[in-house]
């Protein structure tokens, strides 16, 4: 039967086929080329391998970073939190125990886990990844089936080198069309979970396809990828192609000579054969689609930036409409305001999901020139330490620190609030992250899910808006090509 | 890991859907490095609610908790299993799990039973009605019943398999040792390794 590229992936990693057949099928026994580590969901797991006298099985398939909780300010001082120092310092001492590679804060290659493993080249097409954390669907942009596991799956991660998987199924999300200006890879996941909800994916592999997605560079692939999770899928990804092969040519970790040559041979032939069908298809139209940005407390709840803030009345299923007004009344909105009129109090551009070189870019040429709302407090936070150098060589420092953001230290930061990166109660935040959960940037904050030039145009504004809104600033564009 | 065939104990009616992990445990109480004692963490935004469920007696002591659609969803967290089983929860029971969840719960003994949405309210409405009533949770038939209400669930029958036999994955996994070595004699050399590093 023809496959789908996520069935070929997997048909590849099978080390056992689970007994049985049909509802009685045990899980399938999969290999794991690659085992991303950090901090947080890490301790117990080394921990478990300890008590039962296990060793880690290929500290050569496995690399750890410092990100979730960690400073962006000060990152040369001892980690004022003592529970985070102590998390951090088991994680060295972790690594140090079972021979695993460890970059740490103030080395050149730390940085978001999910930012890291790409950046190095380690993650290449038809891998097999994961990592305790659910943005591990990122590395599906490169056509590598990726995903969040829990720290007994790391444990077990650790001791085998596999995981007991069972079988998926496949979702098709056809983008078609060409985004218009002011529109990016981040409009169109939150789109896509507007359309499908937060469990939409639930049970499914999404494979990305379609015009849209091809035009797309990796950088905004890996946007898409990343928010697969916030529609419950177990991963998504995107077929690798020409685009794939140049990001990744010569980075450390890629192969070289020879074995550049047969990699780029088998990595060919990771697409969705042509008669493959997926359980389920979803189509988009990328010709039509606005800047795209929440208003409640999970990512499905979105409009188009140009919308109002929808009533509960709008939603016919009783839980939807219970969920609505949950959320208006933590979100401290009113129904029908235009979502333009909202005005935020802090702009944070960071995460794995938008804290790429691109998106620092992106961003940078719509503040540039321009000044900010002087009631908006801006965070610039690069997805990692390399990322940040990269950002300094272009001089994008000096533009985000004169239009009078901060210029932060790599790491998770106000994503997810773990270091001392948070909002503060009824505070508003535009974010350029994926969750816009209940106190998810910190107690009682209020998010705002946004792309990065979103978030750049409100951090001008000081309402919800999108680069369009704002007038013209003629020098920005000049200056940047000769600066360049 | 403990065995689970069945369970009796108060249910606690949840009343809301995409109950994210970020709800169940907050981020920070993630900075420990123990996998035990994060009861105090629970579901702690809302606790400080004083009209929060399990804040309001007999609540308090329960152990099944009956959730909306969407339970668990967002991030990979075990700490949320932890937390709900650290506190005295024995079993969740929703209409739809979130896959990290539900995957997690399995590892850890903590039952996620799938019931049918028109079930749950139904338990909610027994729950509310009469507060300390009563769930039992039968892994063996596959059935909650709760006053009057008697419902079917579905697990996987791999995890089921498991809870009822108290088996530990890695042990599993480890009797084919031989497998994965085999299997890993035919890797492609153009694999990456992160050992020994290669720095840009």
């Amino acid at each position: 039967m023809a496959k789908t590229l996520a069935e070929k992936v997997w048909d590849a990693h099978v080390v056992r086929k689970g007994d049985g057949e049909g509802a009685n099928a045990q899980p399938d026994l999969l290999y794991i080329d690659l085992h991303l580590v950090h901090e947080v969901t890490s301790p117990q797991a080394f921990e478990g391998l300890r008590l039962a006298g296990r060793p880690l099985r290929r500290p050569d398939l496995t690399i750890a970073t410092e990100d979730h909780n960690t400073p962006t300010l000060d990152i040369d001082k001892p980690i004022a939190d003592l529970t985070s120092r102590t998390q951090i310092q088991t994680l060295r001492n972790n690594c140090q125990e079972f021979g695993v590679r460890l970059h740490s804060l103030g080395d050149a290659e730390q940085g978001i886990v999910h930012v890291v493993g790409p950046q190095l080249g380690l993650t290449q097409p038809g891998m097999t990844v994961v990592c305790g954390d659910s943005h591990t669907s990122t590395h599906g942009a490169f056509g590598a089936l990726a995903m969040g596991i829990g720290t007994s799956e790391v444990e077990h991660v650790m001791a085998t080198q596999t995981l007991s998987l069972k079988p998926f199924k496949t979702m098709a999300i056809n983008v078609e069309g060409a985004l218009r200006p002011g529109v990016s890879a981040k409009d169109i996941i939150l789109a896509v979970i507007a359309k499908i909800g937060t469990g939409g994916g639930q049970g499914y592999v999404l494979e990305y396809r379609g015009s849209a997605i091809r035009a797309l560079s990796m950088e905004a692939r890996m946007t898409i990828c990343n928010m697969s999770i916030e529609a419950g899928a177990r991963a998504g990804l995107v077929a690798p192609d020409q685009t794939t092969y140049d990001y990744m040519y010569g980075r450390p970790h890629a192969p070289q000579g020879a074995e550049w040559d047969a990699a780029v041979e088998y990595w060919n032939t990771l697409r969705s054969e042509d008669d493959a069908t997926f359980d389920v298809e979803v189509d988009l139209d990328a010709d039509t689609l606005e800047p795209f940005v929440t208003w409640g407390t999970n990512p499905g709840q979105g409009v188009s930036l140009s919308a109002k803030v929808p009533s509960p009345e709008d939603f016919g299923d009783e839980n939807a409409k219970a969920a609505a007004e949950r959320a208006l009344q933590y979100m401290g909105l009113e129904a029908g305001t235009p979502m333009k009129e909202i005005r935020v109090d802090t702009v944070f551009l960071g995460s794995c999901t938008n804290s790429r070189m691109e998106d620092l870019r992106a961003a940078a040429d719509i503040v540039r020139g321009r000044t900010k709302d002087p009631n908006i407090r801006m965070l610039v936070v690069p997805g990692s330490a390399r990322v940040r150098l990269e950002a300094e060589a272009e001089g994008l420092d000096k533009v985000f620190k004169d239009f009078g953001a901060e210029w932060r230290f790599a790491g998770c930061s106000m994503c997810l609030g773990m270091n001392p990166d948070q909002l503060e109660p009824g505070e508003r935040c535009a974010s350029t992250s994926n969750r816009n959960f209940e106190g998810r940037q910190g107690k009682g904050g209020r998010t705002h899910l946004v792309s990065p030039v979103v978030a750049a145009a409100t951090a001008i504004r000081g309402t919800l808006s999108s680069p369009s809104d704002l007038d013209p600033a003629p020098e920005s564009a000049a200056a940047r090509s000769s600066a360049a | 890991m403990e065995k689970f065939s069945t369970h009796t104990g108060i249910g606690v009616p949840l009343r809301q859907s995409n109950v994210d992990t970020d709800q169940i445990i907050p981020a920070v109480y993630l900075k420990r490095i123990t996998r035990t004692g994060f009861e105090d963490a629970l579901f702690a935004a809302w606790r400080k609610d004083p009209a929060f469920i399990l804040n309001q007696a007999p609540f308090n002591a329960g152990s099944v908790l009956v959730a909306g659609p969407d339970f668990g969803t967002g991030s990979s967290r075990e700490h949320a299993v932890w937390a709900l089983k650290d506190y005295g929860f024995k079993t969740v029971l929703s209409s739809r799990f979130a896959d990290i969840f539900r995957g997690n719960s399995g590892k850890q003994g903590l039952l996620a039973a799938e019931v049918a949405q028109d079930d749950i309210e139904l338990i909610w409405k027994v729950l509310e009605n009469a507060p300390g009533t009563e769930v039992t949770v039968d892994l063996v038939s596959k059935t909650v019943m709760c006053g009057n209400v008697v419902a079917p669930f579905e697990i996987d029958d791999y995890t089921r398999w498991r809870l009822l036999e108290g088996l530990d994955d890695i042990g599993l996994t480890l009797q084919h040792e031989e497998d994965i070595t085999a299997y890993e004699a035919t890797r492609p050399a153009f694999k990456p390794k992160t050992l020994p590093a290669r720095l840009s």
